[in-house]
């Protein structure tokens, strides 16, 4: 039967063991961090798309019953929500001991570092974003956009600290922070075009800019952080469904 | 300064945080010796703009000359750097599930339960009902349980365990049932177990002086309701 947490299923006869599926949708930015990391690990996974406007999906409620809410990882009849949580676990699950392909940093303090900055991500990214996608009075725009700016501001900053010369957050090779920040690059890339805005300012954050470009190159990267023109894509679906629903 | 440098940790609080208390557990159950530096946030200090400029709060952890920042992420280094008596548990479900625990008190308690300190009539019953929906998913946390870390105090614990005293205050001041023992007596049980642990005792700020504090905070926050026009 499903509990709180998680589903407790049994698996079905000559299933795979390592059978992975991640419960979400390919534009969510904390959906694409799960994926990412998935990659970086090698697991083989399966994105199964599900309905997160109401109804939602049946599985996703009953993975998820708490928040209703997609990325939800289901490994081993377990289901694992939340994308912090998740790609911990990820990084934890499939750890092959060298600490090769670890995600996070092997420092104490180095792993401080990125989940300070990471929690600092969600805390001031997402809200503006949003705000400024669903469409805003100029004065107001302007502010987000400047708030969007700003945080972006001492992330360029803080890549000195974390990257240590290297060319990502997580020195030679993407870690925890980069998927953090660069699963949003579609994100902020599809705001700039849609709103004629300059977010992530080539001038004004050059590391950011470079790191960027580095990002979305990568390997285990490629293909999962969706353009600006696939955002507008689903934004003008979804503004047209919206204008076409009769007024109540 | 020669005090700072005898102990090598260093911690910015203030006296009535519940989230500097959580790293004031942590280390207690970890053993560490640590300074302690109270902070007056109306007038913040340099050290503490120093160590973190990015959200000049408490609490801030210093260790070795290094600031770390935000009850969580503080909690996560403790106990990575100090790893005897784990506060995460050892395999990768359970950790997961600890930090889905901290992130739902985050997300689905302390909001809910502000609400009831700092809203009237319909908007705190609803807060009230939310607050006690949310509560029953830990009640269930707690089946066959003593504590959240099973026999021992662990990671969700020392994050939950300023309910245990904040609640109660919580309760006195609105007249509002939150934790009623017939209907969440784990949780009950366990308020009453993380108190009176080895850890947790002479740590707590004194009600008398905390009662007023939320007290007040609640005051204010009804006044600024009502609006300039009607007060």
């Amino acid at each position: 039967m499903y509990s709180a947490t998680g589903i407790n299923c049994t698996p079905m006869a000559g299933a795979v063991v390592e059978d992975v599926k991640v419960l979400g949708l390919p534009l969510i930015p904390f959906v694409i961090r799960v994926l990412i990391a998935l990659r970086l690990k090698r697991v083989e996974y399966e994105l199964v798309e599900v309905q997160i406007a109401e109804p939602k999906s049946e599985i996703l409620v009953k993975s998820n019953p708490v928040y209703k809410k997609i990325p939800v990882l289901l490994h081993r009849g377990k289901s694992i929500c939340e994308s912090a949580v998740i790609v911990q676990y990820i990084d934890e699950e499939w750890s092959d001991g060298s600490g090769s392909s670890s995600i996070l940093p092997a420092d104490p303090f180095d792993r401080a570092l990125v989940r300070f900055w990471a929690a600092y991500i969600d805390d001031k990214l997402p809200a503006p974003v949003r705000a400024l996608r669903w469409g805003t009075e100029a004065e107001k725009a302007a502010e987000l956009a400047g708030q969007i700016r700003q945080a972006l501001g001492l992330l360029e900053e803080a890549f000195v600290e974390c990257g240590k010369g290297k060319g990502f957050f997580g020195g030679d090779a993407v870690g925890y922070l980069d998927i953090a920040l660069g699963s949003c690059l579609g994100w902020i890339r599809a705001l700039e075009k849609a709103k004629s805005v300059k977010l992530l300012d080539a001038e004004k954050l050059p590391r950011l800019t470079g790191w960027a470009e580095r990002f979305l190159a990568e390997e285990s990267v490629k293909g999962l952080v969706p353009d600006a023109d696939e955002y507008q894509k689903f934004y003008a679906a979804a503004e047209a469904r919206t204008s076409a629903t009769p007024a109540a | 300064m020669a005090e700072e440098e005898e102990k090598e940790v260093t911690l910015l609080g203030t006296w009535s945080s519940p989230f500097v208390l959580r790293v004031k557990w942590a280390l207690r159950i970890k053993g560490v010796e640590y300074n302690y530096v109270e902070e007056d946030l109306r007038n913040k200090s340099p050290l503490l703009l120093q160590h973190n400029p990015v959200h000049k709060k408490v609490p801030v952890l210093v260790h070795k000359g290094r600031a770390i920042a935000e009850s969580s992420v503080i909690l996560h280094y403790i106990d990575e750097v100090w790893p005897l008596r784990p506060l995460l548990p050892h395999h990768p479900y359970e950790k997961a599930m600890a930090r889905f625990w901290c992130k739902f008190e985050a997300d689905k308690l302390s909001p809910p339960l502000w609400r009831v300190l700092t809203t009237r009539a319909e908007e705190q019953r609803e807060a009230q009902a939310s607050s006690i929906e949310s509560l029953g998913l830990l009640e269930n946390e707690l089946e066959g349980k003593k504590f959240f870390g099973g026999q021992t105090i662990g990671l969700v614990d020392v994050w939950l365990g300023a309910l245990a005293y904040i609640i109660p205050i919580y309760e006195e001041i609105t007249g509002l049932k939150l934790v009623d023992q017939s209907k969440l007596p784990r949780l009950c049980g366990w308020m009453e177990e993380f108190l009176s642990s080895p850890a947790v005792e002479g740590t707590l700020p004194p009600k008398d002086m905390l009662l007023p504090r939320y007290a007040a905070m609640r005051e204010a926050f009804l006044a600024k309701a009502k609006g300039p026009a009607q007060q």
